[in-house]
């Protein structure tokens, strides 16, 4: 167990490595970023100025020496527009983000593991058939489509205010929660097909033990156990997830920064983005690696 | 427990009365009927062996005893009666409970017939809690049936879960489940054919003990006439949903009556086969060949050594058995002679030149010259590819054009028993023997001096294996290559080898020619395979004839 624990925490840390060097050499291979930053016509020493500035005129070992030492010690460096550290910009942002994306998530953790469960009891009945529909829709339906759906009716039909202080979280956390109900309703129904239909469920049956019981102490955590790896991914996607959706209802969060600042060639503000965004993925992988230890003996044992 | 016992009143009647059971199929099924017009008592205390192979309808059987089948099979006629009373056998949760107390079930795979995330105490717990026991007195309850089916330390035993417990001690937890509640009527549906022969032997012990002591009525499902010839007081034995003979168990054994009931008896016990040449040149030759296969990480490496200092010799034209319980490193040999596995010291010898070390395009010519037929012919072939392709494909990859790779294999189809129609169709289509077949026409499309088989007849049915195993010798008898023939079942060894390996944790034990081996054995560990093969007396039986 302590192996695994361990192994799974070399794991993270040398994928959050990697990440930290691909986002610093694709950052410097799609261009120069000091002629990106000025207008088209600058002179020549303006753009020098900029490189100096920037430290781009330093070999590259030792940039990225630079840029990983400030990593560590939390100096991820300041937005080119407003001079404000770039963590700061984001810290303001993200509780939005988390508020729609935590919505979201529950939503469709709420709606598809239920449906899904129900379907794969109810197994080729029409309500199957529904459910199913019903998840390939929701996964086949893209965000800025029915982004704009939600607002028509939340417009017209609830006359919903969608916008500022009082915004509604309903609407975009079901924007941007519908593929991953669709998804989880999916999984849930084939992980729960699979377990009700393992030999223990039949032995149980044998000794007596009644249907709900079955389900809720003998299917259940045997179900459970890949949904967790399918939610902890669409946590890891939350920040990611938002971009779209935060657009198109102008929801103040770190997806529509992130947008903002690759418009306006926010060098180190995208940086940290995308560095956010592959470390959340990092995380939740971590959480559901342990989570695991938890829900299946069987690693436990490991 | 307060309802009047019908034993002390009424003359002793059956335990259990089956009459005229008949249960259809569902209109797509491959016979109208699962089984048809089943007649037949188990008396208090005594063991009838239910036997028939896959498809013959016994499981059937066993489900309406326990109140289990499904409404996509109802029964068109007759009933069954348990102590005096008529038991519905389509799902009933009312009967759920009485019944479950009193007829229990234990079934083949053990391991899976536990819950995989829950301890074994727990699990046993809940069966007491649904029946109503107090929660002070469940505990010590389990103890109790833990320490009775003979699992050693019941307490650890408790509180560990089912994929740490070894196959035989899975299913003495599971047959202590079914004891908790104290059943008239134990059902065990194929208990011992996932287990090796000397766990077999216990658990056959255990039931038998169990009966005496508990004065269970068994019902016991099985296709194997050696494990009848241990245990049952009677037989009933089944083909195609039929009963096609009953009766007392020593006189079906010694004089069965029915063709079938002969056939299946006769492959406990088979005949020894015409030996092959032995002035071969030796095809293969290993020599302290070691493997050990390393996992874990940091802190916890493991290293499990599992083939020692293996060395072994086939001919042309021979057949060598490998013989070994689960574990004892036979398939993981048969994959370092494949050149599956590099090994850790030691040289194997292909015709006399050294292949443990090959790489690239020598070893994949090599590859032509061993083939692999392997354990499940169900995931052995890819289901996506017709039957001709799956064959042609080998012969086209080592150069051959594919019209004649195709007419190759279209001559193969037909020379392992296939009808040419075949080639078109998918593995689906096709049984378990008929696939074995296609995997054997796989292999020798590709004119291998070696064929090594894994397992090749465990997963079939015991008239099946037989026919398949006549395959093998009758392709060997025609293309003249060597066989090496990886088993845990000492029949199937009889049946086919020449030489014999056995093998135990990773080392050969003993070597030798088949009937010196099955005569007088040397090895203590050989002797004891025999001992605890079911049937022993059938086989001894055989011999002296």
């Amino acid at each position: 167990m302590t192996g695994y624990i361990l192994s799974r925490l070399l794991r993270a840390a040398l994928t959050m490595l990697v990440t930290v060097t691909l986002v610093f050499l694709f950052i410097r291979l799609s261009g120069d970023p000091a002629a990106a930053l000025v207008p088209p016509d600058a002179p020549q020493e303006v753009i020098d100025q900029y490189t100096r500035a920037l430290g781009l005129d330093q070999p590259l070992w030792q940039q990225y020496l630079g840029y990983v030492g400030g990593i560590l010690q939390g100096n991820f460096g300041f937005s080119i527009h407003t001079g404000i550290a770039v963590e700061e910009t984001f810290l303001d942002r993200l509780p939005f983000t988390l508020h729609l994306g935590l919505t979201a998530l529950c939503m469709a953790i709420a709606i598809g593991i239920p449906i899904g469960a129900v379907a794969a009891i109810r197994r080729g009945t029409a309500l199957d058939r529904f459910v199913m529909g019903f998840s390939v829709f929701a996964f086949a339906m893209p965000n800025f489509l029915f982004g704009l759906v939600m607002i028509l009716v939340a417009a017209l039909a609830f006359s919903t205010f969608l916008g500022g202080e009082n915004a509604s979280v309903i609407w975009p956390a079901l924007t941007l929660g519908l593929a991953a109900m669709g998804s989880f309703a999916r999984f849930t129904r084939s992980s729960v097909l699979e377990t009700i239909n393992a030999p223990y469920m039949r032995a149980a049956e044998a000794r007596g033990i009644p249907f709900g019981m079955r389900l809720v102490r003998h299917a259940a955590p045997n179900a459970a156990i890949p949904l967790v790896t399918l939610i902890g991914l669409s946590l890891g996607a939350l920040v990611a997830g938002s971009v779209v959706t935060e657009q198109v209802f102008a929801w103040p969060g770190v997806g529509q920064l992130l947008v903002r600042s690759v418009a306006t060639r926010d060098l180190a503000q995208v940086q940290f983005l995308v560095l956010v965004v592959a470390f959340t993925m990092v995380i939740a992988n971590l959480i559901v690696d342990f989570l695991y230890l938890i829900i299946d003996p069987r690693i436990r044992a490991k | 427990m307060s309802e009047p016992n019908p034993e002390e009143t009424a003359p002793p009647a059956p335990l259990l009365s089956i009459d005229g059971l008949t249960v259809a199929l569902p209109a797509d099924g491959d016979r109208p009927e699962a089984v048809h017009e089943i007649s037949f008592d188990i008396n208090r205390g005594e063991t009838l062996c239910l036997v028939g192979e896959s498809g013959s309808g016994k499981s059937v059987i066993g489900q309406a005893i326990l109140g289990m089948l499904p409404h996509a099979l109802p029964v068109t006629a007759g009933g069954i009666r348990f102590s005096g009373q008529t038991m519905p056998p389509q799902r009933d949760a009312a009967f759920g409970a009485i019944r479950s107390a009193r007829i229990a079930m234990i079934f083949q795979d053990a391991g899976a017939s536990l819950n995989p995330v829950r301890t074994i105490g727990a699990q046993l717990a809940e069966i007491l809690a649904v029946h109503g026991v107090s929660k002070p007195a469940r505990l010590p309850r389990v103890l109790d049936v833990l320490r009775d089916v003979a699992l050693p330390d019941p307490e650890r035993i408790a509180r560990s879960y089912p994929h740490q417990l070894s196959g035989g001690q899975a299913q003495r937890a599971v047959i202590a489940a079914a004891l908790l509640l104290e059943p008239k009527l134990l059902i065990a549906d194929e208990p011992t054919t996932a287990l090796d022969v000397t766990t077999q032997a216990e658990i056959l012990a255990l039931i038998a003990r169990l009966k005496v002591e508990h004065d269970l009525s068994v019902l016991f499902v099985t296709h194997d006439f050696g494990v009848v010839a241990e245990i049952a007081d009677r037989v009933a034995v089944m083909q195609d949903g039929v009963l096609v003979e009953t009766g007392d168990a020593q006189d079906v054994l010694r004089n069965p009556q029915h063709p079938y009931t002969q056939k299946l008896i006769a492959a406990v016990n088979p005949t020894p086969r015409q030996l092959g040449s032995d002035d071969g040149a030796p095809i293969l030759e290993a020599t302290d060949v070691n493997l050990i296969y390393r996992s874990g990480f940091l802190g916890n490496r493991k290293a499990l050594h599992a083939v020692k200092d293996v060395s072994l010799s086939i001919s042309e034209g021979r057949t060598v058995a490998v013989v070994g319980e689960s574990g004892s490193g036979k398939s993981s040999l048969a994959r370092c002679l494949l050149r599956l596995e590099d090994i850790e010291s030691g040289s194997i010898r292909f015709k006399g030149a050294e292949i443990a070390d090959v790489t690239g395009a020598p070893l994949r010519k090599l590859r032509q010259s061993i083939q692999v037929v392997l354990q499940d012919p169900f995931s052995a072939l890819n289901p996506r590819q017709t039957i001709l392709s799956a064959i042609a494909e080998g012969p086209m990859i080592h150069g051959i054009a594919p019209d004649a790779a195709r007419a190759k294999a279209m001559e193969l189809i037909e020379l392992v028993g296939l009808s040419a129609q075949a080639a078109g169709r998918y593995p689906q289509e096709f049984s378990g023997g008929q696939r074995q077949r296609i995997c054997i026409a796989r292999a020798l499309a590709l004119e291998p001096e070696l064929l090594i088989a894994d397992e090749a007849v465990s997963a079939l049915d015991v008239s099946i294996q037989t026919q398949i195993l006549d395959l093998f010798a009758d392709m060997q008898r025609r293309f003249g290559f060597a066989i090496l023939f990886i088993t845990h079942d000492l029949a199937v060894a009889r049946a086919i080898a020449d030489d014999i390996l056995v093998m135990k944790s990773g080392e050969i034990v003993e070597r030798g020619p088949a009937d010196r081996v099955f005569g007088a054995p040397e090895h203590p560990y050989t002797a004891g395979l025999l001992e605890a093969a079911p049937g022993l007396e059938l086989f001894q039986q055989g011999s002296a004839a």
